[in-house]
């Protein structure tokens, strides 16, 4: 998921003041910004709806990578389509963030340093235009994987926003397969592409979902508050047993020798990614984490005059017509 | 001096006929720059036929905790309600 392995924080506040807040999201009351809230409440969700947001504005930067290579001029536009959404995503989600008290410049500092994360998949590379459609198909699909359910989180803000992306994301992992069909069913080597780019996302396809965390104290008190509604185990599983039909219609294998169908519980057995990985990728030494945070720096940087420049005209145009009246 | 752009909420018309209705919010410079990027951020789809941008600043809210006292007079007057009167049926549709 887009935001992985968020440390919720501990709340010392009046008991009575927590037991009337558990009782209303026990109820599926709606918490809103201007209502009291735990202090670790409000901390969570930041970190996480912060981290959610990072994602989608880092996570344009492997696709767009392709956007001007794209091999036909429908599907340049689709992929700027897609990729378009991915920045109003963001910007949904930053919106619901900044509700609780932290102002966009602070999210995007915290980025900038390090301070915040964003999604380990981001850090891996877009080799090729199968990898495009392997992005589509896997990581939007696991995404919705995970967002289909904050729909119904307790934070009002955060779960509007994950409805409007849901609306929109199941055009992006269509798009995605639609690229994997073509591949798979174009020449050997347009099939071999598709495989490849197959194997390179499986994993860090499944690494989305975070390690396991059924016995962590702090996945229990966000899916109390409802901010995490299902283990990442559960996401990851269900994820398998979605994607692998997906794979077998495309004639293409999911890279793992011991997956297989476990008639007893009604789904596949299957390896766990390499979590040394995962955490080295998480750390900042992934194959693109130093490229992804100098886009994005050039990015600040490089627009500082334009949103002060159009600050300064607002300014100017205002004081003006205040003048004129 | 922090250079943010200030926030503005927006609202828009879905379709002819019906209200505008708030879908979210965005920082922009001036009102000008915050309805082309309202065009950008929420109708990407064909979501509406009119923006309307407001200064975050410039609106008064309710407070939540005052929820109760607030409401209260409409709470205790069920007879607003059509429900609150029976009707004969002899009498018709009304
Ligand atoms: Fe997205
Ligand atoms: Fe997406």
């Amino acid at each position: 998921m887009y935001a992985q392995m968020v440390k919720s924080e501990a709340t010392t506040e009046d008991p009575e003041k927590l037991a009337a807040f558990q009782a209303r999201i026990d109820a599926g009351e709606k918490i809103e910004p201007k209502e009291w809230m735990p202090e670790g409440y409000r901390k969570t969700l930041i970190r996480q709806i912060g981290q959610h947001a990072h994602s989608e504005i880092v996570g344009q930067l492997p696709e767009g990578n392709w956007i001007t290579r794209a091999p036909t001029l429908e599907r340049k536009a689709i992929l700027l389509a897609k990729v378009q959404d991915e920045a109003g995503h963001g910007l949904y989600l930053y919106c619901a963030a900044e509700t609780l008290g932290v102002s966009r410049d602070e999210l995007t500092e915290a980025l900038l340093s390090g301070k915040m994360k964003y999604s380990s998949i981001f850090n891996y590379p877009t080799l090729n235009w199968a990898d495009i459609g392997a992005v589509g198909w896997l990581v939007d699909g696991a995404a919705i994987m995970n967002q289909v359910p904050l729909q119904r989180t307790s934070f009002g803000p955060y779960s509007r926003a994950m409805i409007r992306i849901c609306k929109e994301e199941s055009f992006h992992q269509r798009q995605g397969y639609d690229i994997m069909m073509k591949m798979a069913q174009g020449s050997p080597e347009q099939k071999a592409m598709a495989q490849d780019a197959l194997n390179r996302f499986w994993y860090p396809s499944l690494m989305m979902f975070g390690p396991s965390d059924k016995d962590s104290v702090h996945s229990a008190q966000s899916m109390a508050w409802k901010i995490k509604i299902n283990t990442n185990d559960e996401l990851r599983q269900k994820f398998v047993d979605q994607t692998v039909p997906q794979a077998e219609y495309l004639g293409l294998t999911i890279p793992d020798p011991e997956l297989s169908w476990n008639e007893e519980k009604g789904g596949y057995d299957f390896s766990e990614p390499d979590w040394s990985e995962f955490f080295e990728v998480i750390k900042g030494n992934g194959p693109c984490n130093a490229e992804r945070m100098e886009a994005r720096q050039k990015a600040w940087d490089e627009g500082a005059w334009f949103r002060e420049g159009l600050m300064a005209h607002a300014a100017k145009r205002a004081a003006r017509k205040i003048a004129a009246e | 001096m922090s250079g943010e752009w200030p926030l503005w909420e927006i609202f828009i018309r879905g379709q002819h006929g019906l209200n505008h209705r708030h879908v979210g919010s965005l920082h922009a410079p001036d009102a000008e720059m915050a309805v082309k990027h309202a065009r950008d951020v929420y109708t990407r789809r064909n979501e509406g036929v009119s923006i309307w941008v407001v200064p975050s600043a410039a609106i008064t809210a309710s407070s939540p905790s005052e929820k109760g006292p607030l409401f209260e007079p409409s709470n205790s007057k069920v007879y607003r309600h059509p429900t609150f009167f029976d009707i004969p049926e002899d009498v018709g549709k009304m």
